[in-house]
């Protein structure tokens, strides 16, 4: 396997609705993709069937060397899953959370235990862990999530907006984080409204109406649209794109 | 095995840790059954009704004060005339009528045959019937009481004979139905709402990126509320035999076993509700809707199906209720065994088979 994803003319229709339209890509090992496009322009089919929850109509892939069309129930086992949602048992505590995931993914006792004290060091989880988690703040509650994302030790995660409505300061220290995971040979593939954001990816690609309308190295994209910055680049792409139907 | 282990556990931890499905789990079966089984009674008592004595004898007097001696009947508060006592229904002061005609006291001296005249507000039937009923028995005893030893009874007539309820007591029809109709609303709506609640909250998401399969989900669902339920049926039971002082002539084995079976067919129904719905709302007010309706109107729990329409009559055949209001008023009250209520088993067997497999299959399909 010489990608960690690596997809060709990936497509997804509802009836005549083309949600996913024939898109292809490829991330390295170890690479911070940024998945960027508006709302509604197919990113979160085109996540859920690269994470095994939606079979695609049409094209072919592999995620972590797994067929997409064929083995999505082994793609499961291979990759972390964190959403814009709140995706924790709020009656739960951080703890139970934790043991509970990791019982799905069919870790023993010793293991999450064990996993539960490297993540607590390195996402600082100690004082959540005994509160039940509908009592934390929105900034914890993500923490948290990134350690049940984390738990079975993927060689990918796919995070869907996972700093939506948390504060600056930590979006800061989130993304260092992902730094810190990426240099341990950790796949990214992140989507995320905010361009600073976006600027933290090694590559970032394009989404509009169900294709990728554009890829590269953030900074090459911003000199190639003879942009101020990026966000002045997504907004003229998608005007100049126009929005047909939306 | 593990993971279904491991599902069941953390929905126990919902139901206990949040207030709110505890409260419905436990605390709402046992206020409905307070509730209906003191608010539905058929029970008469104190209802107005007129007596006018043609007989004008002893006998005719003491008749009429051992109407209203006892508890059913009390006296209307106008004064009955003669010539148009019907003015006492239409005005509504009064629910009954009872004429004492001439040649009673005379009858019932000789023992010959003798009719009285009643009248009744018809307008509810159920009471109407009651108060027939208590009428009948009134003047039953009155005879027994006034007849000369030897003499034989003259004909009266007795209406209905209740053969399982010689109280006429209400409750005793209604609470064990009640049973039926709270664990079918409470099992249903428990599980479409837990199903729901993780759609809404994201984690049914989260859970299915893990290597775990809606069948899995699905069984570590429904085990804790069976578990769940069956505790409801004991607790609806206990109040039943306590405050009603229901009788359990038949066996609690066969009550139990029918009643596991019921319960499955309830959370299968929730299931089905909840793959097809996206919020906990949605999913509780059409819980409601499916089963409260059906399982009062249509499961012969206060209407007999047999005076229903046709039409209707064809729809109660999958109203789950339907059958186990037959089998739990059969175990409770009469006794009835598994030779007398086999048919009405195998048909809720297969109701809750069709419903588990559309539920499964509805579930698996929509949830990916």
């Amino acid at each position: 396997m010489s990608h960690a994803v690596e997809i060709n003319k990936l497509s997804r229709h509802f009836g005549s609705f083309k949600a996913v339209d024939e898109i292809s890509l490829t991330v390295s090992h170890g690479e911070i993709f940024g998945f960027l496009g508006a709302n509604g322009a197919g990113k979160t089919t085109a996540i859920r069937m690269l994470c095994g929850l939606l079979l695609p109509t049409g094209g072919n892939g592999t995620v972590a060397g797994c067929d997409i069309m064929k083995e999505p129930e082994k793609i499961k086992t291979k990759i972390g899953y964190m959403s814009q949602k709140f995706s924790l048992y709020g009656e739960l505590t951080g703890r139970e959370n934790i043991n509970f995931y990791g019982s799905v993914y069919g870790m023993n006792k010793r293991e999450i235990s064990s996993r539960i004290d490297e993540l607590t060091e390195k996402l600082q989880l100690q004082d959540l862990l005994h509160r039940q988690s509908h009592s934390l703040p929105v900034g914890w509650r993500q923490r948290l999530a990134l350690a049940v994302a984390l738990l079975h030790q993927p060689k990918i995660i796919f995070l869907d907006e996972p700093t939506g409505g948390v504060d600056p300061i930590f979006r800061r220290k989130f993304w260092s984080t992902l730094y810190d995971l990426g240099e341990e040979g950790i796949t990214i593939f992140v989507t995320t409204h905010y361009m600073d954001e976006a600027e933290y990816c090694g590559r970032i690609s394009i989404m509009h109406q169900g294709k990728i309308v554009e890829m590269g190295k953030p900074f090459d994209l911003v000199a190639r649209h003879k942009a101020e910055n990026l966000e002045q680049m997504f907004i003229g792409l998608i005007n100049e794109r126009g929005s047909s139907g939306a | 095995m593990r993971k279904i282990k491991f599902i069941a556990t953390k929905e126990f931890y919902h139901i206990l840790r949040d207030p709110k499905s505890l409260a419905i789990a436990i605390a709402m079966p046992i206020m409905m059954t307070f509730l209906y089984g003191y608010a539905i009674n058929l029970d008469i008592e104190h209802v107005t009704i007129g007596i006018i004595d043609y007989d004008k004898t002893a006998e005719s007097k003491e008749l009429t004060d051992a109407f209203y001696e006892s508890s059913y009947f009390s006296r209307p508060e106008v004064e009955v005339l003669d010539s148009d006592a019907e003015a006492l229904l239409r005005s509504s002061h009064a629910i009954g009528l009872l004429y004492i005609r001439p040649g009673f006291s005379d009858a019932l001296l000789n023992g010959r045959q003798f009719e009285l005249g009643m009248t009744i507000d018809g307008s509810d039937n159920n009471l109407s019937a009651a108060v027939l009923n208590y009428s009948n028995g009134l003047v039953f005893q009155f005879m027994l009481d006034h007849l000369p030893h030897g003499v034989e009874i003259p004909k009266v007539d007795i209406a209905t004979q209740n053969l399982y309820n010689p109280d006429l007591k209400s409750s005793h029809f209604f609470v064990p139905g009640l049973v039926a109709l709270i664990l079918m609303m409470i099992s249903a709506m428990l599980t479409s709402i837990t199903i729901a609640r993780e759609k809404e909250t994201g984690t049914m998401e989260q859970l299915l990126t893990a290597p775990v399969s809606p069948r899995q989900i699905l069984l570590g669902k429904i085990l804790p509320y069976i578990f769940l339920a069956l505790l409801d049926g004991f607790l609806v039971l206990v109040v039943a035999k306590l405050f009603f002082g229901i009788p359990f002539a038949g066996s609690q084995l066969l009550l139990f076993a029918f009643g596991l079976i019921y319960v499955a067919t309830a959370l299968a129904l929730g299931i089905l509700i909840s793959s097809l719905t996206k919020t906990q709302q949605v999913a509780m007010m059409l819980a409601q809707m499916t089963t409260l309706l059906p399982s009062v109107m249509l499961s012969g729990f206060i209407f007999p199906i047999k005076n229903m329409p046709l039409l209707l009559q064809l729809i109660s055949n999958i109203v789950p209720a339907r059958f186990f209001v037959v089998i739990i008023r059969g175990i409770t009250l009469k006794g009835a065994g598994l030779e007398i209520l086999a048919a009405q088993g195998l048909y809720l067997i297969i109701l809750m088979a069709v419903l588990m497999l559309v539920a499964a299959k509805k579930f698996s399909t929509r949830i990916a």
